[in-house]
């Protein structure tokens, strides 16, 4: 009984919300670089690279919506490295992921031991607060829930729509997704695929480095090591999971969110106490897997996923 | 701009880009080492010598290169079938977790018989591991990328979650630590009073034996088939999946064998720092070998020359020990491009 109470708490749902942002930001940065063709296991990296530098920015004077820019940029910069290499020079797109997550997260660890050398706990930003969206976050239960979260959160629902309305809506949506269906049609229609990639990649990078900025100057408000710990990979499958659909992969990202926020809750009620808290922490992951068993099945993966395009080779 | 086979390339481009591509990494080290203060020369003449300048500093490195052999060997024997285990992390674990369980008072063994015990329930256990996502990518076409990482932070918790609890050493002072590895469970030293112990001799025969099967046996043979083009191998009749299954179970021993190593000749007992991320820098050093097995040996050997260095580098100049990771993420992404530009030149349209 405790435990279908907690369903029944604005709070709870709150915390859902919360939680699922950065997973949406990353999910719909990757789901851009796939549809376009390009897997980008650099994700993770790229997280940990925009938690670093929106949170550093802000740490040296900026304003928050400059450090989210700072974020996004940097996070460009790693998916321009990622995607030149695995698009014109058609380089193995796992071990240039690899490569990239291993480079931003050792070259963020870098900069924060350079940039704090003295320090034994990272120190603190005034990060970004709560904002009651007028009469909406008046309505019970669904006012405090959803529309009474940080700007940083409305911002992440916008992005889906925009994403949603421009990839299905638009043709550059459209030559997007042909990018990662049928390269040699969008080459056929005198469109550089090449060009159409690498930019999917840098703003799908763009996003990733924004959910990792999440971390840092909404949900927290200080850069920890270890602090992404796995939610890249995790957006990985919540693209599998969302059949690489951007609506599909909101809803994908909440559900996660929601599961997360549950098992730290049962956690501290009577059912938690007799299993260990490894068990607890171990669930998001196992059902990112089970997520992915699931889905594989009927998932519609762009046909040319991790197919590199070289134009005039037959 | 697109890429065009060149068909016998010359001498200059097999070795420019290569050699380019270190150049350029050591270029990048000294720029990021100037940032921190220090001047590049003294940094990397600190580097080598931290890694190679003494006796002690190379049983050092020789000792940080054995699980790196095992880790890098299981990613070479995976990259080359294209099967990408990039969880040879949770598989070190696995092996060390079936030593801690089985060594520590389990059997009470002669050394004679107890070490092999030891070295194959590790394996099995390593195997076992990755065959959960082969099967789950034959079976369901799940891919393997996403399950073998996530399977790291799972099985991380569940070894942290039996160190706090049935594994939990009584005499351990509350620290999640398991109990100590009976005396003959230990794999002994090299040489009488040096540091080096058996697990190096170990990942230097493994990496030979992998060679050997790789070579001279039929299942190198179609592991490559199947790496090269799966399609075609399907079509020659060679069984994609049984391979892959094959390739797994080798891929995941082998690095359950660092694990083992780690556990039974350097740490004695299981902690959760056993592995500084052996499995993931495995994947560097397969890679900077070309996925040969014996190569493996020889990149081990420079990654953990690296960072054995960069500690030592780091407490002397006041230079973040992150510089090797740097270092090493920029050697691997140079050397995979220097490698292609060697068989392609770049055409302009």
């Amino acid at each position: 009984m405790e435990v279908l109470e907690i369903f029944f708490t604005a709070s709870f749902w709150a915390a859902v919300i919360r939680i699922s942002t950065p997973l949406i930001f990353a999910t719909l940065g990757e789901l851009i670089c796939e549809k376009a063709g390009v897997l980008n296991l650099g994700i993770e990296g790229i997280m940990v690279a925009g938690a670093f530098a929106g949170w550093m920015a802000v740490y040296s004077g900026t304003g928050l919506w400059v450090g989210i820019c700072v974020a996004m940029l940097v996070g460009m910069l790693f998916g321009f490295l990622h995607s030149l290499l695995t698009v014109p020079f058609g380089l193995s797109q796992h071990v240039v992921g690899l490569g990239i997550t291993l480079l931003a997260t050792s070259s963020t660890y870098y900069a924060y031991r350079l940039a704090l050398p003295e320090v034994t706990s990272p120190p603190k930003i005034d990060a970004f607060q709560p904002y009651d969206i007028p009469i909406l976050s008046e309505i019970p239960f669904i006012g405090p829930a959803l529309f009474s979260q940080t700007p940083f959160t409305y911002l992440a629902f916008g992005l889906v729509l925009i994403t949603s309305v421009v990839l299905y809506r638009t043709p550059l949506g459209l030559a997007v997704r042909a990018a990662g269906d049928n390269p040699a049609a969008v080459a056929a229609q005198g469109l550089s695929v090449t060009k159409i990639r690498m930019a999917a990649v840098i703003i799908g990078s763009g996003f990733m480095a924004m959910g990792g900025a999440f971390l840092t100057m909404s949900a927290f408000d200080s850069f920890f090591f270890e602090m992404v710990n796995g939610r890249g990979w995790i957006c990985i499958a919540l693209v599998v999971f969302g059949s690489w659909r951007p609506g599909k992969a909101l809803l994908g990202a909440v559900l996660f969110a929601a599961f997360d926020a549950l098992q730290i809750r049962v956690q501290q009620t009577s059912l938690g106490s007799l299993m260990p808290y490894q068990v607890f922490l171990m669930m998001p992951y196992l059902l990112s897997i089970l997520a992915l068993i699931v889905m594989s099945r009927r998932a519609e993966v762009p046909a040319a996923l991790m197919v590199p395009f070289n134009k005039g080779e037959r | 701009m697109r890429l065009e086979p060149i068909d016998k390339p010359s001498l200059a481009r097999s070795l420019l880009p290569p050699i380019t591509a270190l150049g350029a990494t050591v270029a990048i080290a000294s720029f990021l080492a100037m940032l921190a203060g220090a001047n590049p020369f003294s940094v990397f003449g600190l580097i080598l010598n931290g890694a190679f300048g003494s006796k002690f500093a190379i049983l050092e490195t020789l000792n940080r290169a054995t699980p790196l052999i095992f880790t890098g060997l299981a990613v070479a024997v995976a990259f080359r079938a294209k099967f990408w285990n990039i969880g040879a992390e949770a598989q070190l674990y696995a092996g060390a977790l079936l030593t801690v369980l089985l060594g520590t008072g389990l059997l009470p063994w002669p050394s004679i018989a107890i070490l092999p015990t030891l070295a194959l329930f590790s394996i099995l256990a390593g195997a076992i591991l990755l065959l959960v996502p082969a099967l789950l990518k034959t079976r369901f076409g799940v891919d393997e990328v996403v399950t073998t990482l996530l399977f790291n932070f799972i099985f991380l918790l569940f070894v942290s979650m039996l160190l706090e609890g049935p594994l939990k050493d009584p005499m351990g002072m509350g620290w999640p630590k398991s109990a100590r590895l009976l005396p003959e469970a230990r794999l002994p030293r090299l040489v009488d009073g040096l540091r080096l112990h058996w697990g190096f001799g170990l990942a230097i025969f493994s990496a030979i034996s992998v060679w050997v099967v790789q070579s001279r046996m039929t299942l190198g043979y179609e592991m490559r088939a199947v790496g090269l083009n799966r399609q075609a191998a399907a079509f020659a009749g060679i069984p994609v999946n049984l391979v892959l299954v094959k390739t797994a179970l080798l891929s995941g021993g082998l690095a359950a064998l660092a694990g083992f190593s780690e556990v039974a000749g350097l740490k004695g007992s299981l902690t959760l720092d056993l592995s500084p991320g052996f499995g993931y820098t495995g994947i560097i050093v397969a890679m900077l070998a070309l996925l040969h097995p014996l190569g493996v040996i020889f990149a081990a050997l420079f990654v953990a020359g690296i960072f054995v260095g960069a500690d030592s580098m780091s407490r002397a100049a006041d230079v973040p020990t992150y510089l090797a990771d740097i270092m090493l993420a920029t050697a691997l992404l140079l050397m995979v491009l220097a490698i292609m530009l060697t068989r392609f030149r770049i055409v302009r349209n």
